[in-house]
């Protein structure tokens, strides 16, 4: 069946492409793309007035499954993902049990092709259970098919042991994600070190945990050769550190977040535990660096570590409850509302940092919107107006740090392989 | 809502008259005053204690103990009414088996008098509690009287009696007023 | 009346409230000094103390505070709660509305809880310490322990000395100060500090042999080793030897200087057993004010909070 996308915004850097075009598909593929097409039978889709970019991916997201069902799944997180505009998801492997087997990540792979309603792709653990002791089977992942490794979630401690990581994955091209936490440093702190753990009595997280570890892990790279994406970088020392190992041509990528993009610790007035962040919120200077080196093209990609959380754990008190944000759904609204409808970004930028960023740092196969391309594309209505409420959210937990926002723009349809995952905003079962 | 003056029922030699009356009238009820001791009610009835005692010691040349009491912590009406200024108590005097004599600028409803008997009970057990008042209002709303009174006045509810007395007010002096207009 | 219907930091109070809540604070000394020390002003009222966290001392402060008021207390402590067997603190918060308290005094060892039972509740809550943030009832006694003894708080110059990071007394004192117009001075060794101790309020000196000359009052605190990850300094004895109050040091202060700790006291290291014990030594004096400040805390509080009922 043949699939018309008549008069939207055709948008992607990759192949020069930003003009109002028509796009056509067949067999799930992109058959030709050009001004006034037409199409025999099918189905056409009115784009105008709306951005056609190329699927959007997610390279952090927290599934939950196997082991919290009750907080997300694999159906109810690719439910959430197609919602926010997403083609696909990277799924973090800080499950229960990890993800540090052959046989976890084909579970996975399985039950996405089973109830997946966008593509995921799994990251396996880097150590045995995330312990940081001995390597897990990276291996066996990898011909699992695993895309990336990474002890996200706490990051490995000690240099010798990552330094034997980074080394092993060379040998099956594989990227580490780091999370850059030196937990030392970080000991037990659950907000920025500085005014804000002051004023509110809290334990802090400085600074100087993320980059130390970061600074190590780029060192790393020069020793080993080993590709290296960092996660979630919070501060602007963190950006420093990459944009001179980036000049420096070392394999060195990295995502912020929309969470530390559009908040910093002053959100944090009283005990909101939605704001409570690993890495936490940081200074608005930080956030300020963080918007600069999107900008500038210093950071790779804007990944949502989407972090999904039962109610009943985020109502504890703010050092028991666990870290993180919910982010699927927002993260293209808020990209929007804040970056680019105030012309800080363009439509290809989002293309770039959403897109094509994720796919080449975790090294997955390029999506374009050229002829040729499998069709996995976002259709995005950036006039749409959007109130961010737990009944709006469609994901299990509606744990969002954005929860009573109101943003512009959304994503109106995804297209996955031809096929509709959200159609006029509704996800599609 | 506003209140206007509508009378004025005692000047400053009404209330010095009053005031000596009653000095005379406990000393004579307790046959002498060597075991009296008084206690002002804050703030009027405190001063008006002290210009008792004071006329106690001219004609009896006694000095009796004179102590004063902040009831607010003993009212019934905590929940909506909060004095904003709270008062020490001080009472120099023990209590115990002494003739206390009460004293307050107006009697109304009784209640005020009523929180005063439970806070001089705190002390300890006194042989007998007595009332001294410059006005009597009526509108009582517990069985309560005064032994002394200085005057009596009719009042209606609406109204409010305000004593004034140098220490705190620019002058002696008792007065009514009556509500201005509508209802609260 | 106050001007907040919580006190969960002493951000809730304006100075006003503060010279306010002294001020019947000093009513109700004078009842403590009685032979019957009742009172029956808050009679039919229900306080409860929450207290989540070990402590004998402020609960019991409390508690003689609620009682002398007539109101019915009631405890909920660390072992009798259910919040050992995971129950949330909004479940504390739902459960303890249900039985339509007043007021309720939380302890908690974690910050933020006082607050997050304020959102959840309509009694009016007291934070009676959370975590490392607040303890404003505590800092409330020092003052009237301070004015009690020296006739101000405007202009005094108060060095808090000791483990500032760990303690929420000084996290309550700092503000209190300075809400009253008295300069607090925090004084300790840098691994003792908060990241930021400027955002208090408080000038930072590292030696107490510095600051010691112009201070009019020394607020020891306790070293907190529960608290602490690694061990902050490297022996008791070298801690006493630079941040505690001994013999010499309080002959080297002003001679008004008065010392005080908010308890208990870990004698021979933050303070000598002879300074402890000296009469510039407040420490009961404190515990005594505890009592009459929490009874003005709580009059004020549940005093007069239908008004508006009737003039």
């Amino acid at each position: 069946m043949a699939l018309l996308l008549k008069g939207g915004r055709v948008v992607d850097p990759a192949v020069g492409l930003d003009a109002t075009l028509d796009i056509v598909i067949r067999d799930g593929v992109i058959a030709e793309v050009g001004e006034d097409l037409s199409i025999p039978k099918g189905e056409t889709i009115d784009c105008a007035a709306k951005v056609v970019l190329p699927g959007l991916v997610d390279a952090h997201t927290h599934l939950r499954e196997p082991g919290r069902e009750d907080e997300e799944t694999v159906e109810s997180g690719t439910r959430a993902a197609a919602h926010g505009g997403f083609t696909a998801v990277c799924a973090m492997p800080n499950t229960d049990p990890v993800c540090d087997t052959g046989s976890g990540v084909r579970f996975l792979l399985e039950r996405a092709e089973d109830v997946g309603v966008v593509r995921v792709h799994v990251i396996g653990a880097v150590t045995r259970g995330q312990r940081g002791e001995a390597l897990a089977e990276i291996g066996d992942m990898r011909a699992e098919g695993a895309v990336a490794f990474s002890d996200d979630g706490h990051g490995i401690q000690t240099g010798g042991m990552a330094r034997i990581a980074m080394d092993y994955l060379k040998a099956f091209d594989a990227v580490m994600i780091s999370h850059a936490e030196d937990s030392s440093l970080s000991s037990g702190g659950v907000v920025n070190e500085g005014v804000i753990s002051t004023r509110l009595g809290l334990p802090g997280w400085p600074a100087a945990a993320e980059e130390a570890m970061v600074a190590r892990d780029i060192r790393l790279v020069e020793l080993t050769g080993c590709r290296l994406h960092l996660a979630h970088l919070s501060t602007a020392g963190s950006i420093a550190l990459v944009r001179d190992a980036k000049e420096r041509g070392l394999p060195v990528t990295c995502e912020v977040t929309p969470h530390h993009l559009f908040l910093d610790e002053e959100a944090l007035s009283g005990y909101d535990t939605n704001l409570k962040m690993n890495p936490p919120l940081r200074t608005a200077a930080d956030r300020e660096a963080l918007i600069e080196a999107v900008c500038d093209g210093t950071v790779d990609c804007i990944a949502t570590d989407h972090a999904p959380h039962a109610l009943h754990e985020k109502e504890l008190e703010f050092e028991l409850a666990p870290f993180g944000t919910t982010g699927l759904e927002t993260a293209l609204s808020l990209v929007n509302t804040h970056l680019v409808s105030t012309e800080k970004l363009d439509w290809a930028a989002v293309a770039r940092l959403m897109a094509h960023g994720p796919r080449a740092a975790l090294g997955l196969p390029n999506v374009t919107l050229a002829a040729g391309s499998v069709a996995d594309i976002t259709i995005v209505d950036p006039e749409a107006k959007v109130e961010v409420t737990r009944d709006w959210l469609v994901g299990t937990s509606k744990n969002s740090a954005f929860l009573g926002a109101r943003l512009l723009g959304k994503a109106s349809d995804v297209l996955i392989g031809g096929y509709f995952a959200l159609r006029n905003g509704k996800v599609v079962a | 809502m506003g209140y206007r003056m509508k009378a004025e029922v005692m000047d400053a030699t009404a209330i010095d008259r009053a005031l000596t009356r009653i000095a005379h009238e406990i000393a004579e009820a307790n046959r002498g005053v060597d075991n009296v001791a008084l206690a002002g009610v804050v703030t009027r009835g405190a001063s008006m204690a002290q210009r008792l005692a004071e006329r106690i010691e001219r004609f009896e040349g006694v000095a009796v103990p004179v102590g004063s009491l902040d009831i607010s912590f003993y009212r019934d009406d905590v929940a909506t009414h909060l004095n904003p200024e709270v008062h020490r108590t001080d009472i120099p005097f023990d209590v115990e088996g002494r003739d206390v004599v009460l004293v307050d600028d107006v009697l109304y409803t009784g209640r005020t008098i009523r929180a005063a008997m439970d806070a001089i009970m705190d002390y300890g057990r006194p042989a007998t509690i007595q009332l001294a008042v410059l006005v009597d209002r009526g509108h009582r709303e517990l069985p309560i009287r005064a032994d002394y009174v200085g005057k009596n006045v009719p009042t209606a509810r609406r109204e409010r009696v305000r004593v004034l007395l140098t220490e705190h007010d620019d002058r002696d002096g008792a007065v009514i007023y009556e509500q201005d207009g509508e209802d609260e | 009346m106050l001007s907040c219907k919580h006190i969960l930091t002493m951000d809730d109070l304006s100075a006003a409230d503060i010279v306010q809540i002294l001020d019947t604070a000093d009513s109700f000394s004078e009842v403590n000094e009685r032979r019957i020390k009742k009172l029956p002003t808050l009679r039919g009222r229900t306080v409860v103390n929450l207290f989540l966290e070990p402590s004998t001392r402020t609960r019991t402060s409390f508690e003689i505070a609620a009682k002398r008021l007539s109101a019915d207390g009631l405890n909920f402590t660390a072992s009798s709660s259910a919040t050992v067997k995971g129950e949330s603190l909004r479940d504390t918060a739902r459960t303890l509305s249900a039985m339509s308290c007043d007021l309720v005094v939380v302890r908690h060892k974690y910050a933020g809880a006082p607050q997050m039972l304020a959102e959840s509740m309509d009694a009016c809550i007291v934070n009676g310490g959370d975590g490392m943030h607040q303890h404003p009832t505590q800092a409330l006694l020092d003052l009237f322990t301070m004015r009690s003894r020296l006739g101000r708080l405007e202009g005094l110059t108060v060095g808090i000395v000791g483990d500032i990071y760990h303690s929420r007394v000084a996290g309550s004192l700092v503000p209190a100060l300075k809400k009253v117009g008295a300069r607090p001075i925090v004084i300790g060794p840098p691994t003792l500090m908060p990241a930021r101790p400027d955002v208090l309020g408080a000038d930072v000196v590292y030696s107490l042999d510095e600051a010691l000359p112009e201070l009019d009052v020394a607020y020891m605190l306790r070293v907190q080793f529960e608290r602490a990850e690694r061990m902050p300094f490297p022996s008791n004895r070298e801690y006493a030897r630079f941040y505690g109050m001994n013999g010499a040091r309080l002959a080297a202060a002003k001679p008004e200087m008065i010392v005080m700790h908010p308890g208990p006291m870990n004698r021979g290291v933050e303070i000598s057993a002879e300074v402890a014990d000296s009469p510039r030594s407040l420490v009961l004096d404190q515990v005594n004010a505890g009592v009459a400040v929490r009874m003005a805390v709580m009059y004020l509080l549940l005093g007069g909070a239908e008004s508006g009922v009737a003039a």
